[in-house]
């Protein structure tokens, strides 16, 4: 028995090691074009190793349980995820996030409920140690919030909820929201009073937090708040591996938790906002003063005229956004870029670092359509190159070419590195209408001389610039 | 393990995760993002764990959520992260065989 149980012990913790190198080389691997296929797969066998051998844990009960619930939520997983369409990844990957979160939060309420009531044989309640219960209390907070915040995240981006909630206070709200949620979960961690009403109190509070928290942030701000909760979900995890004496869950939670904070920071400083700037203030408050700057008209185009401005071009820069995405136009945008190319015009396109709901989303959407990369550039490669191109083509992109964030003071995006597709020669905007951006501010871009606006649905435009573009001879 | 070798983990495996995401290149951050959300769904064996150590219905019940969630989180995480990867390998190969400048 004693030589089972040691023998059994080593084989998790020598899996649980394997787990954690596979899953650092198969991020490393990720972090490459020419490997990140494998580093998946890397990181898959890691998991696959480890959820295995902990079927092997000393001292488990409750199997069948186990098995129903890990065959349930893998196979509705599985399910969704092959399903959903790739312009849908980011409300996807937020769910997902959310329920790594919302599992956090399971381990911590069932350490704690534990810990606050006597136990099942009737015996004392049991007790933790003070570092112990303190780590679960503060990743089942981050882990509730991450949870019900990426359900937020979800229903806005999945278009279940459409709206911003703002009002005045609602900031000294979230506040005394999280004031109730550390007082509780304080009481609980030191087991002054560790009723389970404490408990379940302080799960809801931290619940309710993660909803007011997301719900008053916009659409545009997404990309940001979706890589926060993915690294909220990996501190929550590496707390709770701290809890229950795991180090794989340290380790895969902590280089988590700390890349994810990273990539969230260069999201930030893409779009010139600092973190607190995003969670504490709608981008809508001040559109209001920035509207009243752009004077002109909007000046309506054909798509017969654009398709022959285009096909007698030398250079035209394609400038995609998330109306891209909306419209799933990227297969056909691409049929209109190989006409071009086949006729001699020198395409490019230009990917600003936030277009479109997520980091590199554009990116994925074009490599779907079979872009190669060579004839996709960045911001730092590519805002030259405007000067000589003979025409931009933005396609349901608005504010990362708004040229208001180079002049306007006023406006909320003042700052905020922009492709300069002003500077091309003509300025083609596809646009599904006359409505300002999603972050509601006036684009002085489409008010300029030199731009012309095609109105319509993404794909539809694309389609009609094909035919055109064909008829141009 | 004790705290202090905790926290030297905490602390390595933090380094650990800046320096691997610090060289991405923008065409990989939601591939990437999406793999990093594949990995923290080891909470997966965790939830494991607490279910299995689970004595009341109401710790069963909490658990058997844990470990419901954990899964998709885990299971999901893989799906999409390797859909997504799946197409820069073809596009990759593809722009190698155009190779147009």
């Amino acid at each position: 028995m004693g030589v089972d149980f040691l023998s059994r012990d080593l084989l998790i913790q020598v899996s649980y090691f394997v787990t954690a190198a596979l899953f650092i080389l198969g991020l490393k691997r990720m972090s490459s074009p020419v490997t990140a296929r494998s580093g998946i797969l890397w990181a898959g066998a890691g998991m696959l190793v480890a959820t295995v051998v902990t079927f092997a844990y000393p001292g488990m009960t409750n199997y069948p349980l186990i098995g129903a619930a890990v065959i349930a939520g893998s196979v509705l997983a599985w399910w969704s995820g092959k399903r959903v369409a790739m312009t849908d990844m980011p409300q996807m990957i937020a769910l997902y996030n959310g329920m790594g979160g919302g599992a956090a939060a399971a381990i911590a309420a069932v350490e704690l409920y534990r810990m606050s009531m006597p136990g099942a044989e009737g015996g004392a309640a049991e007790q933790l140690g003070l570092a112990t219960s303190s780590l679960a209390v503060v990743g089942g907070i981050i882990g509730a919030v991450s949870f019900s915040g990426s359900a937020i995240a979800f229903g806005k981006l999945q278009g279940l909820i459409n709206r911003s909630f703002r009002f005045s206070g609602q900031q000294a709200l979230n506040v005394l929201i999280l004031m109730g949620a550390i007082v509780l979960g304080g009481l609980v961690a030191l087991q002054l009073n560790a009723s389970p009403v404490f408990v379940t109190s302080f799960f809801v509070l931290a619940l309710i937090l993660g909803i007011t928290m997301t719900l008053p942030i916009g659409g545009a701000d997404m990309p940001v708040v979706i890589s926060l909760y993915n690294a909220l979900t990996g501190l929550a995890v590496a707390f709770e591996g701290f809890v229950l004496n795991n180090a794989a869950m340290i380790i895969a939670g902590t280089v988590v938790g700390s890349a994810g904070t990273l990539l969230t920071q260069l999201m930030a400083k893409a779009m010139n906002r600092s973190l607190g700037n995003v969670l504490f203030s709608g981008f809508g408050d001040t559109a209001g003063a920035a509207t009243g700057t752009v004077t002109g008209a909007l000046k309506p185009i054909e798509a017969a005229d654009v398709g022959v401005m285009m096909a007698f071009a030398q250079k035209v820069i394609v400038v995609p956004g998330y109306g891209m995405a909306v419209a799933q136009a990227q297969h056909k945008i691409w049929e209109l870029c190989q006409l071009l190319i086949d006729r001699g015009v020198t395409v490019r396109f230009a990917i600003h670092p936030v277009a479109g709901r997520m980091p590199g989303h554009m990116n994925v959407l074009l490599a779907e359509a079979g872009v190669p990369y060579d004839l996709i550039a960045d911001l730092d490669e590519i805002n030259a190159e405007f000067d000589t191109a003979d025409v931009a083509l933005i396609i349901g992109a608005n504010d990362v070419v708004n040229p208001v964030a180079r002049t306007d003071k006023s406006s909320p995006i003042y700052g905020m590195p922009i492709l300069n597709a002003d500077k091309a020669k003509n300025v083609i905007v596809i646009k599904r209408g006359k409505g300002a951006g999603f972050s509601g501010i006036e684009n002085g871009l489409f008010y300029l001389d030199n731009t012309r606006m095609l109105y319509g649905d993404a794909q539809k435009a694309a389609a009609e610039l094909i035919q055109a573009v064909k008829a141009a001879g | 393990m004790t705290g202090i070798v905790a926290l030297y983990i905490f602390m390595l495996a933090a380094f650990t995760g800046y320096e691997v995401i610090s060289r991405v290149p923008v065409i990989l951050h939601t591939p990437l993002m999406s793999g990093s959300n594949f990995v923290h769904g080891i909470v997966l064996v965790g939830a494991m764990v607490a279910l299995g150590a689970a004595h009341t219905p109401l710790e069963k019940t909490i658990g058997f959520i844990g470990v419901l969630l954990a899964a998709g989180n885990a299971v999901g995480g893989y799906v999409v992260t390797e859909r997504m990867l799946e197409m820069f390998k073809s596009s990759g190969a593809r722009a190698a065989k155009k190779g147009s400048h």
